[in-house]
């Protein structure tokens, strides 16, 4: 992945830099020692890491003000941080950028049971968000795997999903408002403890925007209560055909689940080998979990049981307890680890539409074949969200590449089917020179005059996202 | 003018050469209004239908009524409950999918599943300077660039004009119930609301009408069981409020969405707001009809003709809507909230980019400057 060439003048004025931000902020909110700094040069896309020129760990709004006020001032790029989980290579420094990491703002702010909201600072964690209002029966309903480690902030940035985002939305369903730092150091806020904030929905412009448009600090979210219990149940089919098929089916009679969980059999039998949940060594593994009260469930499992028969599959268990539910998810769950035991992968998130699914997952099979790599899949499969799991090794020369190669071909063929690049996890680094395939240089275009709009000088996270060559005018007349 | 084809729109736009009123059914046709009229009737037709993947995609002049007809037949519909504005506004004509979207219409099921700007999943449309664009897709999960399909819904036609978009559909529920009560006060009415929305009984939609009868409703959809169950959980948990009726009929919700009871003279307002705050707010408007909506958090006033609805309500954490009034007093007292300065310096950053000669619906969001 080509990154710009790093602003020498910025990178020699490093300690002018340094020492306005350490004169303005409280003591050891700046770190600018290279062993210190080391953690921060890198994101989840932990192949490209650089280190940055320093890092500003901010305790209030007001410090995150006062920094990018400076950072404004003295024209230096800043890359906002969460935790550092993002698959993309959003967060990745350059070597002339500043890391703004908002981890220590960790407070919930405010909890409205009755209305339903809560407002924390965007440094809390997602766990955490639902850590706070569970005892009373509530929860954040988008779940991302890295629930534990990432922040709010970041979640915001991507938009992100996560398990159970075919009944409850992702993040910019769920988000109410935030407190935003513009780089000029501005503080605004939009949106609230309200629906649909008022005038231009700029809450929908900021989330999703990886960090390129402001930095938010506080946000507002739609708490739900916890439903009274969930369930899924496992089905096995022969071919993907038929899974895709009934995947269809189940969306069309009316059930909603809150998740559709899909296997391929690269997938099944790695996770077999590695968790051992007593999959069946099928072609395609469905899962799929509904919510309720004990009866309510049942009632649901009937029509996805009828369903599911009429396509002649080769398993298929309900669950009826809580450990037959912790079993049937044990394998899915385990699913990442079991591919990471089997070397490095690269993880891409395309969507396609629900009926092409038995198509790609073909022509992924041909393109595993071409290539000579191996690939897993497991995904959303309601919502057409794909996790090809391509695997390589880190060490072999030319490998990365030939990974990254055979990833680029993959997500061109989601959008041709009618799909798109990336479901959850952003463009970041990871599929800035791809976005030509998906939009015409004037869609990618009227993108750029939005950040023209937020940001002028192109300083927040300018090299992601966009294709360096269209973007390189805008970067270069900030300079 | 009344283009045919998305590329007869650009072409139009690109030669206008003054101020154009972009017009779907003129169902919702909010104000302002100078300029030459552009109909969308004219870009019509569902392009893509697809029931198993609860996608559709359809050209923005298409009447909503066949969009629905199409999506019926197939169990489905768009879930966000649109609101039909004929009778509030007393306007005609067939309502279209652009002008719903453009005006980000939801109804009473907005509390549970989102509003309209939830349900796209993508855009194309054509900006102020004639230029062809596309945003989203027609999948729906989607984080590809930033999402300049939401931001088009609830534009208002000020950035461009919608041509296509494509939609996340749902089925429709097989049962429907509603619980109601009449009597409660306004704060009990949302204290009661609130409990409902805070349980896990799947509230679709949570309503107290204020004046007369002082009814308050809960709707609940499902398959028929668990709605049956869910009403006596829901009954025996609001006890303490009164001895709630289940009603099978749900076509009062219609009027809920449509806001019926706010019919006739006077000026209508619409406040969204903290739910709990709803009560506070309305009692600050002295003497107004009121209905709640969205658990409280969505209040629809209707005042004596040119009453200042925000100096009423003062400072309050939300936005009020002037949604019908003479033109000389949405003239003088704006239809939209206004914004603080650095959201209003966004969205003038933002109409400079995507309609530079401002030939879009001019004035019609704006001016939104001044201190909220
Ligand atoms: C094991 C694993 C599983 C994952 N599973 C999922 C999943 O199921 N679903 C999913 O959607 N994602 C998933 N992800 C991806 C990742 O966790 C998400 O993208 C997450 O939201 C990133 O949050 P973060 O706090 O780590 O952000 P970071 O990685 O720190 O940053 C992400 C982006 O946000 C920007 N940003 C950070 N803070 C701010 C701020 N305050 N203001 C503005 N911009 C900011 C950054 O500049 C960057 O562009 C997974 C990642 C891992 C490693």
């Amino acid at each position: 992945m080509e990154m710009p060439v790093p602003d020498a003048a910025i990178i020699s004025g490093k300690d002018r830099i340094v020492a306005r931000l350490v004169a303005a902020l409280p003591p050891g909110t700046v770190i600018s020692d290279p062993a210190e700094t080391l953690a921060y040069e890198c994101d989840g896309l932990a192949a490209y890491s650089c280190a940055p020129l320093a890092v500003i760990l901010p305790r209030t709004t007001a410090e995150v003000s006062a920094a990018l006020k400076i950072c404004h001032e003295m024209s230096v790029p800043v890359v906002p941080r969460g935790a550092g989980t993002s698959l993309a290579g959003g967060a990745t420094p350059t070597a002339d950028c500043v890391i703004l990491g908002i981890a220590r703002m960790t407070e919930v702010l405010e909890v409205d049971l009755d209305s339903r909201i809560i407002r924390v600072e965007t440094g809390r964690t997602n766990l955490a968000v639902t850590g706070a209002v569970e005892e009373h029966g509530f929860f954040y309903a988008p779940d991302p795997s890295s629930q534990l480690a990432c922040a709010i902030a970041g979640n915001i940035a991507m938009n992100s999903g996560g398990a159970h985002c075919l009944k409850y939305g992702v993040t910019t369903n769920n988000l109410l408002g935030v407190t935003m730092v513009m780089m000029d150091g501005t503080v605004t806020e939009i949106g609230g403890a309200y629906l649909d904030a008022g005038g231009l929905d700029l809450l929908a412009l900021i989330c999703g925007s990886e960090g390129q448009l402001g930095v938010v600090t506080e946000a507002t979210l739609r708490i739900l209560p916890k439903p009274e219990g969930a369930r899924p149940v496992l089905i096995g089919y022969d071919s993907n055909e038929v899974a895709g098929a009934c995947v269809s089916d189940i969306i069309k009679a009316g059930v909603l689940p809150v998740a559709i969980e899909f296997m391929d059999r690269p997938c099944i039998r790695a996770t077999e080998a590695f968790a051992n949940a007593g999959y069946p060594d099928c072609e395609a593994l469905l899962i799929v979990e509904v919510e309720g009260s004990p009866a309510e469930i049942d009632e649901q499992f009937a029509i996805i049981l009828e369903i599911a028969r009429r396509h002649d599959p080769v398993e298929l268990r309900q669950s009826a307890s809580p450990e037959e539910s912790a079993r049937i998810w044990l394998g899915r769950k385990s699913a990442f680890g079991a591919m990471g035991q089997m070397g490095d992968y690269m993880c891409l998130d395309g969507t396609i539409p629900v009926s092409q699914l038995p198509f790609v997952l073909r022509r992924i099979g041909e393109l595993s074949d071409e290539f000579g790599l191996k690939v897993g899949n497991v995904f959303h499969a309601g919502d057409g969200n794909m996790h090809p799991l391509i695997l390589y090794d880190a060490n072999a020369p030319g490998q990365l590449e030939l990974c990254e190669a055979m990833g680029a071909e993959i997500l061109k063929l989601c959008v041709e089917v009618g799909g798109c690049l990336t479901g959850e996890h952003g463009v970041g680094i990871e599929k800035r020179d791809l976005m030509t395939y998906q939009y015409a240089p004037e869609d990618l275009e009227i993108q750029m005059a939005v950040k023209d709009v937020f940001d002028p000088g192109w300083l927040l996270n300018p090299a992601k996202v966009f294709p360096l060559g269209a973007s390189a005018a805008r970067r270069v007349a900030a300079e | 003018m009344r283009p045919e084809t998305e590329a007869e729109l650009a072409h139009m736009i690109a030669d206008a050469t003054g101020p154009l009123r972009i017009v779907g059914g003129g169902t919702r046709s909010f104000g302002a209004g100078a300029g030459e009229a552009l109909s969308t009737a004219g870009l019509s037709g569902v392009t893509l239908y697809e029931p198993g993947a609860l996608t559709l995609v359809v050209r923005a002049g298409t009447p909503l009524a066949e969009v629905e007809d199409v999506l019926a037949a197939e169990g489905q519909r768009l879930a966000f409950e649109p609101m039909d504005h004929r009778s509030l506004l007393g306007t005609s004509g067939a309502p279209t999918i652009g002008g719903m979207v453009a005006a980000n219409v939801s109804g009473p099921r907005r509390i549970a599943v989102g509003a309209c700007r939830d349900f796209l999943l993508g855009v194309r449309f054509v900006d102020g300077m004639g230029r062809v664009l596309k945003n989203g897709g027609r999948v729906m999960k989607n984080v590809t660039g930033y999402d300049l399909t939401r931001l088009m819904a609830g534009s208002y036609g000020t950035l461009g004009v919608i041509s296509e978009v494509s939609l996340k559909v749902l089925p429709i529920p097989r049962a429907c119930l509603t619980l109601a009560l009449d009597g409660l006060d306004d704060a009990r009415a949302v204290a009661a609301l609130s409990r409902a929305l805070g349980s896990p009984y799947e509230v679709s939609g949570a309503a107290h009408l204020a004046a007369g009868h002082k009814h308050t409703m809960i709707r609940l959809e499902g398959f028929d069981a668990s709605v049956a169950y869910r009403a006596e959980q829901m009954r025996a948990l609001l006890a303490e409020f009164g001895d709630w009726q289940l009603e099978e009929d749900c076509t009062v919700w219609q009027e809920i969405r449509d806001v019926t009871a706010l019919q006739g003279g006077g000026d209508v307002w619409r406040v969204s707001a903290r739910p709990t705050d709803g009560p506070m707010l309305a009692a600050r408007a002295t003497g107004a009809d009121v209905v709640y909506d969205w658990g409280g958090g969505l209040i629809w006033l209707r005042v004596p003709v040119g009453t200042d609805v925000r100096a009423a309500l003062g400072d309050f954490a939300g936005h009020a809507t002037l949604v019908r009034a003479a033109p000389e007093v949405k003239a003088r007292l704006g239809m939209f909230h206004p914004a603080t300065p650095p959201v209003a310096a966004i969205e003038a950053g933002l109409r400079a980019r995507f309609d530079p000669r401002g030939i879009l619906n001019p004035g019609l969001m704006t001016p939104r400057e001044g201190a909220a």
